[in-house]
C-alpha cells in the first residue's frame, strides 16, 4: 500500500468519527450546529483524501461535477423556503440515491468480469435500493410540491401489479447473481427498480408523507451502505448505515404516532375507504367573530397554539408568533403543542416556528402538553385536523382509532382556525368541531392570525 | 471481495447500526427535520465513490468514457446532496440556536 493510500484511509477513519460525533451533538439544539461543522469537516477530509489517494487520471469530469453540484446545491440551500422543507428533503434523497445507483452501474460496467459473488449481491442491493429511492423520492417531492396530485392514486389490482413488478425485479437480480454475464438482466433489474419506486409512492396520500419521507431516508442510507460493501469502503458503510438507521427510527416513531404499521401505510391506501366509514357527528359548528376570539385570547391566562399542515400552506408561522408575543406581552402564558406527525415530515412544525423566532423552549411535545390542556383557557388549532380528532381516542370504530392525539378538547375553550367547512385532507369527520366548547374561525390562517393580533392590540 | 474483508465489513455495518441506534434515539423530536437533512447530507459520502468513477483509469478502454460520464452525473448528484444538505441543515440549526433574551417581556417589566 502506498503512502497516499494510507493517507486516504486515515481521512476516511477521521470522517467516520466526525460523523458520529456530529450526530451525537444533534441531541441538543445548542450544540447541534457545532456538530454539523464537524460533519462538514469530515466530509471535506474524505473528499481530499479520495482525490489524493485514488489514482485520479482525469480531472475534468470531477471538477465539472463538483462545480455544477455545488452551484445547484448552494442555490437549493439558500433559496428554499422553510415551508418547502419536505419537498427539498425528498429531492435530496433522490439525488443521494441516484448517485449510489449510478456508482453501482459504473462499477458493473468497469468490473463486471472480476466480481465475486458477495460483491454482486451487494451491487444488486445498491442498484435496486438506489433506483427505487430515486423515483420514489421524486414522486414524493412532486406530491409535496403539488406538481402531482397529492391524492392517493389507486386502481384495481394495484397490489397484484406491484407484487408482479417486485417479483420480476427480484427474479432479474437472482438471475444476474447466478449468471454475471447476463448483462440484460442487470439492466432489467435497474429499470424495474425505477418503476417500482414510482408504484410504491403513488398510492400514498399526502397525510402519510412523514412515514414515506422517513422510509425513503432509510433506503437512501442503505443504498450508500451497500455501495460501501461493493467498494469495500468502511466510511461509506458507516455513513450509510447511520442514515439508514436514522430513517428507520423515524419511520417507527411516525408509525407509532399514527398507530399504524408500516405495511398499512405502504399498502393500505389511506383515504380511499373513508367516505363510507365516517360517522355523522351531527350538531352544528359555531362560528366566532374575530373580536370575540381576540377578547377570549386577551383575557386568558393560558393559551396553547396547536399548529398543523395548514400553518405551513398558509405560511402563517410569522403571524402566529406575532400574536403569541402580543399575548405574552399581556401576561398570558403561551405554549405551542407539536404532534409528531403534524405537517409533512418529522419535525416540520418545529422548523417553521423556529424560523418565525419562536424560542424552542415554548415548543412542547405531545406527552408534555397533554396533561396541561384541562388547565388551558384557550387552545387555538391552526390548520390541524386529525391530530386533534377526539374520535381517535373515544370511537374504537374510527379509522384513526388508537392514534395518540393532542387532547385539545379537554381545554376550557377551543378556537379552530380553518379555511372552510370541509373535512380536510383525510376526509374524516372531526367531532371536536361540534363540541360546545369549540368555536370556528373561518378564513386563511395567515390573515386570520394577523387580524386577531390587531384586534388583541385594541382590546 | 475476499471472506476476511466481508466479515470485517459486516462487523463495521453491525456496529455502526448499533451505534446509530444509540446516538439517534437521543435526538429530540424538536430536531427531527434537521436530523433527517443532516444524515442525508452525510450519506452523500457516496460522493467519494462517484469521484473515483469519474476520474480513475479503468482496465477496459471501452468502458472508460461511459464510466467517466456516469461518474460525472453521480458526482453532480452527490455534491448537490452534500452541499445542499449541509447548507440547509445549517440554516435550520441557526434558527434553533437563536437566543432570545427578550423572550418574555412581561417578566422583564416585572423587574
Amino acid at each position: 500500500m502506498s503512502l497516499t493510500s494510507y493517507f486516504m484511509e486515515a481521512t476516511y477513519l477521521i470522517a467516520s468519527i466526525l460523523f458520529i460525533l456530529a450526530l451525537k451533538k444533534m441531541s441538543h439544539p445548542e450544540t447541534a450546529r457545532r456538530g454539523m461543522f464537524l460533519a462538514e469537516g469530515g466530509m471535506f477530509a474524505a473528499i481530499v483524501g479520495t482525490l489524493v489517494g485514488a489514482h485520479i487520471v482525469t480531472w475534468v469530469w470531477i471538477i465539472a461535477g463538483l462545480a455544477l453540484g455545488s452551484i445547484i446545491g448552494a442555490w437549493m440551500a439558500i433559496s428554499v423556503p422553510m415551508t418547502a422543507m419536505p419537498q427539498r428533503t425528498a429531492l435530496s434523497h433522490a439525488f443521494g440515491a441516484l448517485a449510489a445507483a449510478l456508482v453501482g452501474v459504473g462499477e458493473f460496467l468497469v468490473h463486471a468480469n472480476q466480481m465475486t459473488v458477495v460483491t454482486r449481491g451487494a451491487l444488486g442491493f445498491e442498484v435496486m435500493l438506489g433506483a427505487l429511492t430515486t423515483t420514489g423520492s421524486l414522486i414524493a417531492a412532486g406530491k409535496l410540491q403539488g406538481v402531482i396530485a397529492g391524492k392517493p392514486v389507486q386502481f384495481r389490482g394495484q397490489n397484484a401489479l406491484n407484487l408482479l413488478i417486485f417479483l420480476s425485479m427480484a427474479a432479474s437480480f437472482v438471475y444476474f447473481f447466478v449468471h454475471p454475464e447476463a448483462v440484460a438482466f442487470f439492466y432489467a433489474m435497474l429499470g424495474l427498480a425505477f418503476v417500482f419506486g414510482v408504484m410504491l409512492v403513488i398510492p400514498i396520500g399526502s397525510a402519510d408523507m412523514p412515514v414515506v419521507m422517513s422510509l425513503l431516508n432509510s433506503y437512501a442510507g442503505l443504498a450508500a451502505a451497500a455501495t460501501g460493501f461493493v467498494l469495500s469502503n468502511n466510511v461509506l458503510i458507516i455513513a450509510g448505515t447511520l442514515d439508514g438507521f436514522s430513517g428507520f427510527i423515524l419511520s417507527v416513531l411516525m408509525c407509532k404516532a399514527m398507530n399504524r404499521s408500516i405495511t398499512n401505510v405502504l399498502f393500505g391506501g389511506f383515504g380511499a375507504v373513508i367516505a363510507e366509514a365516517t360517522s355523522d357527528a351531527g350538531g352544528v359548528m359555531r362560528e366566532i367573530s374575530l373580536d370575540d376570539a381576540a377578547m377570549q385570547l386577551a383575557f386568558a391566562n393560558r393559551v396553547v397554539f396547536v399548529p398543523g399542515y395548514g400553518l405551513a400552506t398558509a405560511q402563517a408561522q410569522h403571524a402566529c408568533r406575532e400574536l403569541g408575543e402580543l399575548l405574552e406581552g399581556r401576561g398570558v402564558s403561551v405554549k405551542y403543542a407539536i404532534h409528531p406527525v403534524a405537517g409533512r415530515m418529522p419535525g416540520h412544525m418545529n422548523v417553521l416556528l423556529a424560523e418565525a423566532n419562536v424560542p424552542y423552549s415554548s415548543l412542547y411535545e405531545m406527552e408534555q402538553i397533554n396533561p396541561e390542556f384541562p388547565s388551558t383557557d384557550v387552545a387555538v388549532v391552526i390548520g390541524a385536523n386529525d391530530v386533534v380528532n377526539p374520535d381517535a381516542r373515544d370511537n374504537p370504530k374510527s379509522l384513526i382509532a388508537g392514534m395518540p392525539i393532542l387532547e385539545v378538547d379537554r381545554a376550557k375553550s377551543v378556537i379552530v382556525l380553518k379555511r372552510g367547512q370541509g373535512r380536510g385532507f383525510s376526509g374524516l369527520e372531526n367531532p371536536l368541531f361540534f363540541k360546545p366548547c369549540t368555536t370556528m374561525l373561518y378564513g386563511d390562517a395567515k390573515s386570520s392570525l394577523s387580524h386577531l393580533a390587531q384586534a388583541v392590540q385594541h382590546v | 471481495m475476499n471472506p476476511a474483508v466481508l466479515i470485517a465489513s459486516v462487523y463495521v455495518f453491525a456496529l455502526a447500526a448499533f451505534l446509530g441506534y444509540q446516538v439517534i434515539s437521543r435526538v429530540p423530536p424538536l430536531l427531527h427535520t434537521p436530523l433527517m437533512s443532516a444524515t442525508n447530507a452525510i450519506s452523500g459520502i457516496s460522493l467519494i465513490g462517484s469521484l473515483v468513477l469519474a476520474g480513475a483509469a479503468v482496465a477496459t478502454p471501452k468502458a472508460q468514457l461511459p464510466a467517466h460520464i456516469l461518474g460525472f452525473v453521480a458526482v453532480t448528484a452527490a455534491t448537490i446532496n452534500v452541499v445542499g444538505g449541509f447548507g440547509i441543515t445549517d440554516r435550520m440549526l441557526k434558527m434553533f440556536g437563536k437566543r432570545k433574551p427578550e423572550a418574555n417581556p412581561a417578566k422583564e417589566a416585572a423587574k
